[in-house]
């Protein structure tokens, strides 16, 4: 049976907001999430009873992501604008802007693989579906972000950490 | 420490969180995808739930029914696309509010019948011709459908009247004098027929 689409918004909102910060950064992650939502809700009818929440929602900020990276690419941003530091990027009332700067120097995909496993929780099966690659290339993906956050910024560890 | 999602969370995220929300409703509405909206309304017969589709409103719902079961019966049989968007709403609960404030007789609303069907609707649709403040027994109403002899059916389109209040199915008492079962609880069916009397 399909639930509201409110509950939906409900369980899953702060996590796809999560994942479209560590793909996006601060900024550009608010109108990431409305538009992954828009085109959730739109195709929500259609979503079969027994998919995985979860993973549909961070498939289409996946997709929604790319739409404004490449954006950013075409449009480069107005040199008039103030030159954003590292920590513009940070989450405001966090303390670890260390991190934001360590996973924003990221390459694409390892960003990617992070946010899927370690903020969204999804399997690393799920996560080749939405990369298109192997298992074995996504779990490659997030140890070696996880392995250039550590090298980049002291605080983390990967005791412990989910595999 | 490990990096999980509580690194990219942030104080202020429940206002964030609010303010997306908000804009996903407005965007919802403007794109046509809001299928069923619904707010709930405070009344001297507890919250009530409205819903409406854009076509008028679908259902009214007691605490009573248990209004996460009533969303999931409107996600079921209208659309999954049901969202909390009050915008919808106003009029009808502007008009339910001067009803339980007793500025209000008559309801003028644009009303969504599709949960009913069949013998049940007609009851539904005639149940609007019991005036304010006065009351018909079930069998008085089966007559007036043309039906005299379906006073069990007519007891049943009243119990499963999805939209109590405005169309008013606490009109209808049973031949004993009783108040007799109502959607919202016997004391709901009391207050209401109480408020109409004017006492």
């Amino acid at each position: 049976m399909k639930q509201p689409f409110e509950k939906v918004v409900a369980r899953h909102g702060d996590t796809v907001l999560r994942v479209c910060r560590v793909l996006l950064g601060v900024h550009d992650a608010e109108d990431a999430w409305s538009e992954t939502f828009l085109a959730a809700l739109r195709a929500y009818p259609d979503l079969p009873d027994t998919a995985n929440t979860e993973a549909w929602l961070v498939t289409i900020a996946h997709r929604k992501a790319i739409d404004v990276l490449r954006a950013r690419k075409r449009q480069p941003a107005p040199v008039a604008e103030v030159p954003e530091t590292p920590t513009a990027l940070g989450v405001p009332g966090t303390e670890d802007a260390g991190l934001w700067e360590a996973v924003t120097a990221l390459p694409e995909k390892q960003r990617q693989a992070v946010a899927y496993h370690y903020v969204a929780g999804l399997p690393y099966a799920e996560i080749a579906e939405i990369l298109g690659g192997t298992t074995d290339a996504a779990r490659r993906a997030a140890s070696d972000g996880i392995r250039n956050l550590r090298r980049n910024y002291q605080g983390v560890t990967t005791e412990g950490a989910p595999s | 420490m490990n990096v999980t999602a509580d690194h990219f969370a942030s104080p202020s995220d429940a206002d964030i969180l609010a303010g997306l929300r908000l804009r996903l409703e407005r965007a919802a509405m403007d794109e046509g995808l809001l299928d069923v909206a619904y707010t709930t309304l405070d009344s001297p017969v507890g919250t009530l739930l409205l819903a409406a589709t854009p076509k008028g409103l679908v259902r009214v719902a007691y605490e009573l029914e248990d209004h996460d079961h009533v969303l999931d019966t409107l996600a079921q049989r209208l659309s999954p696309r049901v969202l909390r968007a009050p915008k919808r709403l106003d009029v009808a609960a502007r008009e339910l509010e001067e009803y339980f404030g007793g500025r209000r007789r008559v309801f003028d609303l644009p009303l969504d019948l599709s949960l009913s069907k069949g013998f049940r609707q007609l009851v539904q649709r005639h149940l609007p011709e019991i005036g304010y403040g006065q009351t018909r027994t079930y069998g008085q109403v089966a007559e007036l459908v043309g039906n005299p002899k379906a006073v069990r059916a007519v007891g049943t389109a009243c119990a499963t009247n999805p939209l109590p209040v405005v169309v008013p199915c606490h009109r209808v008492l049973p031949a004993g004098g009783t108040p007799g079962r109502y959607v919202g609880g016997p004391s709901a069916k009391v207050t209401l027929l109480s408020l109409e009397a004017g006492s």
